[in-house]
């Protein structure tokens, strides 16, 4: 089992933050890898076990189910279904805690997951420095504009 | 009523450093500005679970605080207030760190839940959350800009109270020769080091080699004045910096390549150290573990040892002898061996020997002949003589001494 976990901060209060992220079918607008996204069989984003099917900017399909949310935590988990990265049992969490000291948040996205022998420092640079560090350095830009 | 009060903050430094200082349950003293003193009572160290701090603090009220958890691998610390002057009660605490990846900094989030009596409760939350907590936060913000954490070796553990040399026995070969040469003597075990671990001993094991090094035979292993003995099983007493995973009072077993084992308390280095399952006894650990590895690597690494695999087990009877017999056996190989009298035969058959060689009275060649079929695999072995070497070839030997051959597979 490979773990991934990256962290950062933003400056913006965790409720604001998750307001930009907590819609599972918005990773359009605000992550700057993906291209499209839609929730399949018309659900509602935020159903619990609703699936995302999307594309990133390079053209892989990924499809994605929500495990959990949570308003209260400011956490979000989902598992990958379908996805060209060639990873089993992907299970990523995604979650905001606030920061007392100057309202803003600390952000943790971390993954684990199974995958071939010898791709893990491919995977794990890729999910981590490209897919989550990629996704805190969009928000850390837009939020630093405001 | 409980109330609960989180503070959190980023500190510019890496996980690492600020975990050594905030780990140290002892440590508020050196950077805390409201600490005046702090001590660990009863001279425990300070990150022994259940250790009670007594803070004396500047505006002169006193807190004895217990320590309840501490996590290294979540970086994480709880305490709850045992007696205070300050009217706080039921205060449980928890401190917990995490990276942040993004620039290799430290989140440090501090929440506690408490009760007050009634009308002081606004007063009691901002003295936590203000006086102790936030203030908390740039105290140790200055104290590791001022490299305050660096100022003596072992930064953020040089507060804790020593490990003191504790009084023990131990057995020491006088200068080579018999056993009128092994002799008792009072000693000192000193402190375990860094990555050490220091066990109270409860059982020695002994192997043929503590004769060897007794003797004289291996010079470079054991000078005189020096103490034999390869294992032992017994309790933990302690752990030097830097060690993790051992507790005092954990159940352990160790085996290494340095002598020194017939002793009552040993630091050894941690790599060395297993611990026990509650249904190993001492003695059995302490009697078992280098001749049950030994008979592992025989049987397995060596070996490949088989069900079908014939076996020829020189020394059936020693201690490494028996358990390659009931091993193999167990394996489901047919176990030949050989034994220098009628009484190791019985023996030897009790545990799993099927053909028993007593060599000072059999031709070696009658229970070969017997079995008449193909070899799976040849070897050439040290201690056998040509002409029984042609004939046992159709066997995978095994010989248990101290000069047990390397078989060459053909």
């Amino acid at each position: 089992m490979i773990r991934v976990y990256v962290s950062s901060v933003i400056d913006a209060s965790a409720d604001t933050v998750w307001s930009r992220i907590r819609d599972f079918n918005g990773l359009p607008l605000w992550h700057p890898a993906i291209a499209d996204s839609r929730i399949e069989n018309n659900e509602p984003a935020d159903r619990v076990g609703c699936i995302r099917h999307f594309h990133t900017r390079d053209g892989g399909m990924i499809r994605e189910r929500l495990l959990g949310l949570s308003d209260y935590d400011f956490t979000c988990s989902y598992e990958i279904l379908e996805s060209p990265m060639g990873v089993d049992n992907y299970v990523a969490t995604l979650k905001l805690t606030p920061i007392t000291d100057g309202g803003r948040c600390f952000a943790e996205w971390s993954a684990e997951f199974d995958c071939a022998d010898g791709r893990e420092r491919e995977l794990t640079e890729t999910i981590g420095g490209g897919v989550f560090q990629g996704g805190f350095d969009a928000l850390k830009r837009h939020f630093s504009r405001r | 009523m409980l109330q609960r009060v989180v503070r959190s903050t980023v500190i510019d430094a890496p996980i690492a450093r600020v975990w050594a200082v905030l780990r140290d349950f002892n440590s508020h003293d050196q950077w805390h500005t409201v600490v005046e003193h702090s001590r660990i009572e009863g001279g425990e160290r300070s990150d022994q679970v259940g250790c009670v701090r007594s803070f004396t603090l500047k505006d002169g009220n006193r807190i004895r605080e217990q320590l309840l958890t501490l996590d290294d691998r979540e970086h994480k610390s709880t305490y709850c207030i045992v007696d205070a002057t300050v009217p706080l009660q039921r205060y449980v605490a928890s401190v917990t760190l995490k990276p942040v990846t993004d620039g290799n900094r430290t989140f440090w989030h501090w929440e506690s839940s408490f009760a007050t009596p009634p009308g002081m409760e606004r007063e009691l939350r901002d003295m936590v959350t203000q006086g102790v907590y936030e203030a908390g936060f740039a105290n140790l913000r200055r104290y590791l800009d001022q490299g305050g954490d660096q100022r003596l070796p072992g930064a953020g553990s040089h507060v804790m109270p020593l490990a003191l040399p504790v009084p023990a026995r131990r057995v020491v070969v006088t200068q080579y020769g018999g056993v009128d040469q092994l002799q008792a003597q009072q000693a000192q075990a000193p402190a375990p080091g860094p990555g050490e671990v220091r066990i109270r001993q409860r059982a020695v094991g002994v192997n043929y080699i503590d004769v060897y090094l007794r003797r004289g035979w291996i010079p470079p292993m054991l000078a005189p004045g020096g103490t034999p003995g390869m294992e032992a099983a017994g309790a933990v007493l302690d752990v030097g910096p830097g060690v993790h995973g051992f507790m005092p009072g954990d159940r352990v077993a160790y085996l290494g390549p340095l002598p020194g084992a017939y002793c009552s308390v040993r630091s050894v280095p941690a790599a060395w150290v297993v611990r026990l399952p509650p249904a190993v006894e001492d003695a059995t650990a302490a009697a078992l573990l280098l001749k049950g590895i030994t008979a592992d690597y025989l049987l397995r690494d060596l070996g490949h040892v088989h069900a079908g695999t014939r076996l020829l087990v020189h020394a059936a009877a020693g201690g490494v002898g028996l358990l390659l017999c009931a091993w193999a056996r167990r394996l489901g190989a047919r176990v030949l061996g050989t034994v220098s009298s009628e009484d190791k035969a019985r023996v030897a058959r009790e545990h799993g020997c099927e053909q028993v060689i007593v060599t000072a009275t059999t031709d070696l060649l009658m229970p070969c002949a017997a079995t008449g079929r193909r070899a799976q695999k040849s070897s050439s072995t040290a201690w056998a003589k040509p002409r029984v070497n042609r004939t046992l070839q159709h066997w995978l030997p095994v010989a248990t001494g101290s000069a047990w051959a390397r078989p060459a597979v053909a």
